[in-house]
Order: structure tokens, then C-alpha cells, then sequence
């Protein structure tokens, strides 16, 4: 059976249980419900989630548990040799796995029964051709070892499904019975559904602590490979970045931490202060009706992608800042440049800013203002000395917001500065990117293991660190200068 | 304390502060205040009583034009500060607000320092010449509010950290360190303890020497304490505005004589 298939079976017999666990309740005080602990309906559900909650966990648990299962299991039958032959355990297994999936496909189109399978024999039946003619195209013909190792990932795998189905089932009528034995007129149905719809939410929030946990742990794991085939102080203290295909590259960081802080300021020098009025103006001295055209309009440019904005800094913004400014001031030449990438991206900034802050700016009470404007207060100066204070915190917010993005943006810097990396001060010059060399380095041709493709490792978890900084920092600024309204 | 005694009801003046003709305020289509004329004199407290809902704040914010500020509300008809028409096209808002200070019905502290909170006003109006003189018009502002003894170790506090009734007595000191000429206070008790209205109460009376003083209250006791003209609103409607005493011992109208008897409101 399929998970899809016990999927709906389990959900079946969870709306079952709910049906009979509320008639239970219902007659075993005889159609009277005042009598009961809890709303009829709430002994159902307590039925309903004692029936799919573990069946469901069993089968999510069992899904996980199945792959190592079935790997170990197979990968003991295949003999030293053939693993020898393909030099990595884990690219036989991948044969093996994509031939017992084919064997499936075979058997389906040739409408072979499981003795026709198991007749299916290396070196007679151009398994490589008609495996080819169902999609799986293999390097070289069928070893007999690896072909009986498949044969064993099937019936394995086959035997494993079973057993789940029989499991994740039986777990959901032995939780059905036993809720459904549990009903009585004093159980706490309702308090019973309370802590179960309490553990569902604090398991939802921890998933997504443990995502989180999980990018850094594998982000940690591949820099700590990283910075043992390149040492960490070249990375951390060198000023030049210039990988090379064949070893002996230069991986100093500095200067596209540079690249990125440089077009991450400009973009928010520009995008903070328009941002920032903009929301003034919308939520403060526009007049409802402006305000409701207004604001979805700026929200469209939070809509357009970046690559948009890239193809825009490539090529409107670049040439002309270096035919109007860069050129005559005798700045540089080059149309990509760290101002294109910021000016740019300030634009794609701006209405975050402005939305968010003009929320929170609106969430300030009217008594504050009220306040203001009756001790004789004009507009403006109620904004600067008693809004904005009380907003601050969630400007802040949406700053800092916005400065993510800029730090994490990547295709607006591809075209707009270039991929040059370099430390240097005129706003002019190409320059690149943090994220724009973990692209780089880990589509490029060499191999995985290097340390010219394991630094993208290194880089990720730097830019975390700094996003990071970055929360801490604007948390710390928040606390201190926070003015709170109730 | 005898609390319906009635204070000496000498009126220092008789000239009018404020003149209302016809006013009238709808917020939409709902008329709240109709046709309402009354005279605020100078130097003295006027009380307005009457139901929950019957327009006293809505009046209230006429005189210092904080409807201004309400989208749905316009105001018709004609009010006057020393005979000066605040809503005519020349007068500025803001500058008539710095005249006529406003303590609000629910107590609205900025979140900033109760320091300040007091200096707001006089900061912005330039009403101090250096550090010393607004330290010391906080000081005197916040000692007539009654509440200097409970602040005066932590002016830097957070002025949204004091309890209710603290809170609204900041709100008084604040209205009175820009020395308006008058002072509208929308229900200022209502959250204060017997101690702290008493101190208000003789703040009021005090404040009566300088500036006009119009107070909205629920507490029939407390109107007949402090003022000297009292003003009964119902429905929208003033139904009755006279001199203090008269208004309680022998009012004209039996709906204000059901009211302040307990039968209405
Ligand atoms: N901002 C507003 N928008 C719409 N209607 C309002 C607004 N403020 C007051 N009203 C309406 O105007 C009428 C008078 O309200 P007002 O606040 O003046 O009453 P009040 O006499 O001060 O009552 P209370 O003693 O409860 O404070 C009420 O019907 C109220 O619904
Ligand atoms: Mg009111």
C-alpha cells in the first residue's frame, strides 16, 4: 500500500471514530448531553486524534527509519569487489537503486509477474537495453551481483512497505480502542482535545527550531571540512580572493564581506530615508483615500523579482552613472559598479520600509497624538518627537528587514557590480558579493571536495554570523532607546 | 465632610472666556451635539454633568478643536475665545491649542520619561530659557498635580510605568507647565484615589486665580464641590447651565432635577 493510500485509510477510521466515540458519549447518558463533562462533539474528537496523531507519527518515524534500514540490509549482500570496482559504496547503492526501480518499470511494461522478475538474469536478458527502454540509462552493462542485489532491494523494500501498513493500521485501531474504551460521562474530553491541539502547536514551533538547527549544524560541518584543507587564518586575515582551478587559490574573505557591506549601505542610505517618509506621509498627512491607492502601488514594487531590478541596474542605471558621473569625474569606467548594485537595490527596498513601518507607525494610539496636538503641537513635530519614538522599536524591525535582504541578495549584484572581487573604496568600481561567490564556487567544475568549492560553506556561515550580529545589535539599540506605549 | 456643601460661589469676573452659539458637532450622520450655547467666564471653574454618551467630551473638544482630528466629526455654528472666532480660516489650531490645555478622559502619558512628559509642552512652545528654568517649571507643574512627592527620585522613569491614577495626574501636570488661559479636563478623577481628588480638587480651585477651568464629572459631589457654573447635557441637548447652587438646590428643568436626584443617567 502507499503512504498516500494508508494516508487516507487512517483518516477514514479517524472521522469513524469520531462518529461512534460522540455516540458513545451521547448514549451512554441517554441522548442527554447537559450530563456529560464535555461537548458531545469533543468526546469525538478525542476518538478522532487517538486514532490518526500516532498511526500518522508511527508512519512519519517508520518513513525516516526505512532508507537506513534497507541500505545497511542491501549493502551487506553486495560483494568487496564491485564496491571496489566503482571505488564508493554509496554510488553502487545508487546503481542498485535506480535498477531495482527499473526492474519495476520492466515488469510493468512486459507485464512480468514476481517469478518473471526473479528469472531475470544479468547475462542473458540485455537487461541493459531494456532497462534503457524504460528511461533507466545505465553506464555499463549489469553485473550479476549488483542485479541480485537489486532483486534484494525489492523484495526487501516490498517486505518493509507491508510491514508499515500493518504497523501504522494497527496503531490506529489500538488507539481508537482505547479512546474509545476511555469514554465515560466524567472523562475531560474537552481538556483532552485542549493538550492535544497544545502539543500540536508546540511541535509545529519546534520543527521549525530544528530546521534552523539543522542548516547551521550542516553549514558548521562542511566549514569545519573546509577549514581543514585551507587554513582558517588565510580565510579570516587574507586580502585577496582569487580561487584557482587547480589548487593554490587565495581565499581571503575580507574583501567580499567588503563588497557586500559597501552595496548593502548604499542600498539602505538609499532605501531607509524615502522608506521611511514615505510611511510618514501614508500614515500620517495622507488622506484615507490617497493612502488606500497609494500604498498597494509601492507594494508592487515589493512584487517585481529581482532579477527584474538586475536586468534594470544592467542596463538603464549602470551606463548612465558611468556616462553622466563615473566617466566625467574620472572615477572609472566600468558600467557595473557598486553604486548601480546599491542604488538599485535601494529601490527594491523601499517598500519594505515603507509597508512595514507604515503598519507599525499606524499601530501607535491615537491618545499619543491626541496628546500632542492638545498640548499645541503641530503635525510635525508630534510625528518627530512622539510617534516615531514610540514606533521605533518596529522601524528598527523593518529596518533591519530590509538590511537582510540586501545582505542576502544576489542576482540584482550579479548584474549590476559585477564579479570582481576587491577592496576599494570608489563607489565606482565593480565589486562583488558574499553571495554571489557561493553561487560561483559551487557551480563551478571543481570537485566537491575541494577546498575551492567547500569554501561556499565557509562563506554561508559567515553571512550568518553577520545577519546575526545584525539582530543582536538592533535588539540591543531597541532595548535601550525603546519608548513603550501600552 | 458635609460633600454636597456648597463653596462660596463668588465669581471673580463676568466676562465671558468662551462663547458657544449654536453649536453643534455630527460625527457622520450622528448629530451628538445640538444647538448648545454657553458662556465660560473668565477665572472660573464650570463643571458639565450628565449621562454617560451625552456629548459633555464631544463639547469639550470643540472648544480646543481636537474634533480637527476626528475624520467623521465637523463642527457647526459658532465658538469664540475672547471674542475671537477659533474656527474662522485666520486661526491657527495649533496655536490655539497651546492657549487652551486639554486633560484627557482615559490618561494618555507619552512613553518617554515623567520628566519628559511635563517638558513637552514647554519645550516646544520655547517657554524656557535653559535648563534650570524648565527644571523648574517641571518641578512647579508637577507639585501642583500632587504628584512631585511620588516622582521627584525618579524623573526619569518612564511616565507609562506609574499606575492609573498617577498617570492621569501627570497628564494634569503636563496641561498646566504651558500656563494655558484655559484648562478643558475631561473627567480627571475618575481614576484617582479620595487623597489624590481632594489634591486635584484644591488644584482646581487654586488654578481658578489664573486661568478658566472647565471640568467634565460624573460626581455630582465633586461638581458641587469645585465649580462655580455647571452646564447638564442630555441627549445632545444642554438642557440647563446656570450658577452651582441654583443648578443643585433648585434647578429649573425636571429632567436636570431627576438627574442630579439619581432618577436619570
Ligand atoms: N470619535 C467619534 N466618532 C464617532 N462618534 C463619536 C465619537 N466620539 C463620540 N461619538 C459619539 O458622540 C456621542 C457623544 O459622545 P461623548 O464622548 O461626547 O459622550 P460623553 O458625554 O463624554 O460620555 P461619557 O460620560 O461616557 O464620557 C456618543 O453617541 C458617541 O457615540
Ligand atoms: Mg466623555
Amino acid at each position: 500500500m502507499s503512504v498516500g493510500l494508508i494516508s487516507l485509510i487512517v483518516l477514514g477510521l479517524a472521522a469513524l471514530g469520531f462518529f461512534l466515540g460522540r455516540q458513545k458519549a451521547l448514549s451512554s447518558v441517554k441522548g442527554d448531553a447537559r450530563l456529560l463533562h464535555s461537548l458531545p462533539s469533543y468526546y469525538g474528537w478525542s476518538v478522532a486524534l487517538f486514532t490518526a496523531v500516532p498511526a500518522m507519527l508511527v508512519m512519519i518515524v517508520w518513513l525516516f527509519v526505512q532508507p537506513t534500514l534497507l541500505e545497511t540490509q542491501v549493502a551487506s549482500t553486495i560483494p568487496a569487489e564491485n564496491i571496489a570496482a566503482s571505488g564508493n559504496i554509496s554510488l553502487v547503492m545508487a546503481d542498485v537503486r535506480r535498477i531495482a526501480d527499473g526492474l519495476d518499470l520492466v515488469a510493468a511494461r512486459a507485464g512480468l509477474d514476481e517469478a518473471g522478475i526473479d528469472a531475470l538474469r544479468a547475462d542473458f536478458s540485455d537487461l541493459r537495453g531494456r532497462l534503457a527502454e524504460v528511461g533507466v540509462a545505465l553506464g555499463a552493462n549489469v553485473d550479476g551481483a549488483i542485479l541480485a542485489a537489486a532483486k534484494e532491494y525489492r523484495t526487501y523494500s516490498n517486505s518493509l512497505r507491508l510491514g508499515m501498513s500493518v504497523v501504522v493500521l494497527l496503531a490506529a485501531l489500538i488507539g481508537a480502542g482505547f479512546a474509545w474504551m476511555r469514554i465515560s460521562p466524567d472523562l475531560r474530553a474537552r481538556n483532552l482535545v485542549e493538550q492535544f491541539t497544545m502539543a500540536l502547536l508546540i511541535g509545529c514551533s519546534l520543527i521549525a527550531v530544528a530546521t534552523t538547527a539543522g542548516i547551521i549544524a550542516s553549514l558548521v560541518f562542511e566549514t569545519w571540512h573546509f577549514f581543514q584543507l585551507y587554513p582558517a587564518k588565510d580565510f579570516f586575515f587574507s586580502l585577496t580572493w582569487n580561487p584557482q582551478f587547480r589548487g593554490g587559490s587565495d581565499l581571503g574573505l575580507w574583501p567580499l564581506v567588503w563588497g557586500t557591506m559597501y552595496v548593502s549601505f548604499i542600498s539602505l542610505v538609499v532605501a531607509v530615508p524615502i522608506g521611511l517618509m514615505a510611511a510618514i506621509y501614508l500614515s500620517e498627512y495622507a488622506s484615507p483615500r490617497m493612502r488606500a491607492t497609494a500604498k498597494p502601488l509601492l507594494e508592487i514594487l515589493a512584487g517585481i523579482p529581482s532579477i527584474v531590478y538586475g536586468l534594470f541596474a544592467l542596463v538603464t542605471v549602470g551606463p548612465l552613472l558611468r556616462d553622466w558621473i563615473a566617466g566625467p569625474l574620472g572615477l572609472g569606467n566600468s558600467s557595473s559598479s557598486v553604486m548601480t548594485a546599491g542604488l538599485v537595490m535601494g529601490i527594491m527596498l523601499i517598500p519594505y520600509v515603507s509597508s512595514l513601518s507604515d503598519d507599525i507607525i499606524n499601530a501607535v494610539p491615537q491618545a499619543m497624538r491626541d496628546g500632542s496636538f492638545g498640548l499645541g503641537a503641530t503635525q510635525s513635530e508630534t510625528v518627530k518627537r512622539v510617534v516615531i519614538p514610540a514606533a521605533l522599536p518596529g522601524i528598527v524591525g523593518a529596518i533591519l528587514l530590509a538590511a537582510s535582504r540586501a545582505i542576502g541578495e544576489t542576482m540584482i549584484v550579479v548584474m549590476g557590480a559585477g564579479a570582481a572581487a576587491q577592496l576599494s573604496l570608489n563607489p565606482f568600481e565593480a565589486m562583488t558579493t558574499v553571495t554571489v561567490k557561493i553561487v560561483s564556487q559551487l557551480t563551478g567544475d571543481t570537485e566537491f571536495a575541494s577546498p575551492e568549492t567547500l569554501v561556499a560553506f565557509a562563506l554561508g556561515l559567515t553571512l550568518f554570523c553577520i545577519t546575526l550580529a545584525l539582530n543582536v545589535l538592533a535588539l540591543v539599540i531597541v532595548r535601550k532607546y525603546r519608548e513603550q506605549y501600552e | 465632610m458635609n460633600d454636597m456643601r456648597i463653596v462660596e460661589r463668588t465669581v471673580s469676573t463676568d466676562t465671558a472666556k468662551m462663547t458657544a452659539r449654536r453649536a453643534q458637532v455630527y460625527y457622520g450622520d450622528n448629530h451628538a451635539l445640538k444647538d448648545v450655547d454657553v458662556d465660560i467666564l473668565d477665572k472660573t471653574v464650570t463643571a458639565f454633568i450628565g449621562p454617560s454618551g451625552c456629548g459633555k467630551s464631544t463639547f469639550l473638544r470643540c472648544l480646543n478643536r481636537m474634533n480637527d482630528t476626528v475624520a467623521s466629526a465637523r463642527v457647526m455654528g459658532e465658538i469664540k475665545l475672547d471674542g475671537e472666532d477659533i474656527y474662522d480660516k485666520r486661526v491657527d489650531p495649533v496655536v490655539l491649542r497651546a492657549k487652551i490645555g486639554m486633560v484627557f478622559q482615559k490618561p494618555n502619558p507619552f512613553p518617554k520619561s515623567i520628566y519628559e512628559n511635563v517638558a513637552y509642552g514647554p519645550r516646544i512652545h520655547g517657554l524656557a530659557r535653559g535648563k534650570a528654568e524648565l527644571d523648574a517649571i517641571v518641578e512647579t507643574s508637577l507639585k501642583k498635580a500632587a504628584l512631585w512627592n511620588e516622582v521627584k527620585d525618579r524623573l526619569d522613569a518612564p511616565g507609562t510605568g506609574l499606575s492609573g491614577g498617577q498617570q492621569q495626574r501627570l497628564c494634569i501636570a503636563r496641561a498646566i507647565a504651558t500656563s494655558p488661559e484655559v484648562l478643558l479636563m475631561d473627567e480627571p478623577c475618575s481614576a484617582l484615589d479620595p487623597i489624590a481628588t481632594a489634591q486635584v480638587e484644591e488644584l482646581i480651585d487654586e488654578l481658578r486665580s489664573q486661568f478658566s477651568v472647565v471640568i467634565v464629572t460624573h460626581s455630582m459631589q465633586q461638581a458641587a464641590r469645585v465649580s462655580q457654573r455647571t452646564a447638564f447635557f442630555h441627549l445632545g441637548h444642554l438642557v440647563e447651565y446656570g450658577e452651582t447652587g441654583q443648578i443643585f438646590t433648585n434647578p429649573k428643568d425636571p429632567r436636570t432635577e431627576s438627574y442630579i436626584t439619581g432618577r436619570i443617567g
